[in-house]
């Protein structure tokens, strides 16, 4: 690991100050970046230690009936809060079938949003990679690219983005709170995250030494309680990324869908927002041959970028089994394996 | 430039003075403070091996810097004991087979001491194992591990009605 300068401010306006130098990056609970670290694949100068700053940790139910969630709120303390498990189960189950136990005792709210792709090359500092190294080129085109983008990809970079959390949080409208040496400003989860393009070493929307200080879910998110899950197809039953995921939320009024969220994580660079899907969706009757329409309008421009075309159909059938899961409604408890397709058969929920 | 860092390992407070912010909680134990009950397998967050725990919740001390833990609250494995007397996780592992080569023991004993403290399992052998998915054993000892976990759990609860009774 490359030598840094390490500082602990002690406020936000300390930290940001302290980022805004060049090659500085903030650390939280270093679960993904001190991994980066170790293999070289990020190199800062000077590391700043937001952990021991206050009052970044709560969960406030705010009087407009939103939800503010601090960047420091750790995933298990927000996935056990009864209260918001009880409100945002998808969000929930997503935390819970995210990493293991002790990464989620660790990880923070803002870390995830800002974590790193899991594609090998970008990890493998021998490979080519335009993201770690702008025009070194892509090894993963043509490379072991079963798990890699079919949507939103381009030329310069296939990777997908690795968030569970994400994957509800754009469904439900989440907004970003960043802080910045001008000013607070607001991000929209939704527009947060770039995709690749040209430019695949620019993930997000943050300008240089901005800090995540909050997550926001509104009001009507909430709405969206009793019917609303988060299914994850990997290549183990636990402990692994997303081959491909979904989060299907639905406001459910006299057996009518009267409100529909839909997106697919593991598919792309960014969590991905199916908006045509949940037209289609509300106004009309829970069943299946709706679902599997659904699921060919969110996949219609998905194309593979190396040997992934069977994610497509994958895809389709997560998004159809997610929605089934979501119609049947939100289990009273958290199941023993979250997200998991192994939990129910054909989309028949066993509650309790 | 030197960093000084206190901590309290298994009750005993400890001041460190650190040359270097690179050091890992993990390397801190073990080449500091010559507790190699904590054990560096990927060193990449990805086994559990070196899994303690910190203020009351299990984590991978790789991937923690010791520097950032300032003021923190350790448990290693070597503190689980009462004397001769065995914490009831450890009597489980051995009583139900939980090893083969024992080098993830302790990692796998420290997070079902955290499982068990979160209270999120109960006897559900299915959320056991999925509570213990991040300690990985090569010996493949999962069965003997998770029927210790349940053991472990049942006597701990038995323990704690016998003190509110």
């Amino acid at each position: 690991m490359k030598s840094f300068d390490y500082v602990r401010p002690a406020t936000v306006r300390e930290a940001v100050a302290a980022a805004a130098q060049r090659d500085a990056a903030y650390l939280a609970a270093g679960t993904n970046l001190l991994d980066l670290m170790k293999a070289g694949v990020t190199q800062p100068n000077r590391l700043v230690d937001i952990t021991h700053l206050p009052d970044l940790d709560q969960i406030e139910d705010l009087s407009d009936g939103s939800v503010r969630i601090g960047a420091l709120v750790r995933n298990a303390d927000l996935a056990h809060d009864r209260n918001f498990a009880r409100r945002f189960p998808a969000v929930a189950e997503a935390l819970l079938s995210g990493a293991s136990a002790q990464l989620r005792n660790a990880a923070t709210v803002g870390g995830n949003l800002v974590q790193r792709t899991r594609c090998a090359y970008f990890y493998d500092v021998a490979s080519a990679c335009n993201k770690r190294n702008p025009g070194s080129g892509c090894d993963a085109r043509g490379g072991d690219n079963r798990l890699h983008a079919i949507l939103g990809w381009s030329e310069s970079c296939i990777a997908t983005h690795p968030s569970d959390f994400c994957i509800p949080l754009v469904a439900l409208d989440a907004v970003v709170e960043v802080e910045g040496r001008a000013a607070r400003r607001e991000i929209p989860l939704e527009m947060f995250h770039r995709l690749p393009g040209d430019t695949p070493d620019h993930e997000n929307m943050l300008a240089p030494g901005e800090m995540i200080v909050a997550v926001r879910l509104p009001a009507e998110a909430a709405g969206f309680a009793a019917h609303a899950r988060y299914l994850k197809v990997r290549e183990r039953t636990s402990y692994a990324f997303a081959v491909v995921s979904a989060t299907a939320a639905l406001r459910v009024e006299a057996d009518v869908i009267a409100d529909a969220r839909l997106a697919l994580g593991g598919v792309a660079m960014k969590p991905w927002r199916a908006r045509e899907a949940e037209q289609m969706l509300i106004g009309a009757c829970a069943d299946s041959s709706l679902f599997r329409r659904a699921a060919e309008t969110a996949l219609a421009e998905a194309k593979p970028s190396g040997d992934n075309a069977y994610k497509i159909e994958l895809a389709r059938r997560v998004v159809v089994r997610a929605l089934a899961l979501a119609a049947a409604g939100t289990p009273e408890r958290m199941p023993a394996l979250p997200g998991s397709p192994f939990a129910a058969v054909s989309g028949v929920v066993t509650h309790g | 430039m030197g960093f000084s860092t206190t901590l309290t390992v298994n009750g005993v407070k400890r001041t460190i003075e650190l040359d270097d912010p690179r050091v890992t909680l993990l390397d801190l134990l073990r080449e500091r403070l010559d507790l190699t009950g904590t054990k560096k397998g990927c060193d990449r967050g990805q086994c559990g091996a070196c899994t303690v725990i910190v203020d009351g919740r299990r984590i991978n001390s790789c991937l923690a810097l010791a520097i950032s833990h300032d003021g923190a609250d350790v448990l290693t494995i070597e503190g689980v004991a009462q004397g001769a007397r065995l914490h009831p996780v450890q009597e489980a592992f051995i009583a139900h087979d939980g090893l083969q080569c024992g080098f993830c023991t302790p990692g796998q004993i420290m997070s079902a001491i955290g499982l068990i403290h979160e209270g999120q399992a109960g006897d559900d052998p299915e959320r056991v194992r999925e509570g213990m998915s991040g300690n990985l054993c090569r010996c493949g000892a999962y069965q003997g591990i998770t029927e210790a976990v349940l053991k472990a759990q049942k006597a701990l609860d038995a323990a704690s009605r016998r003190e509110v009774a």
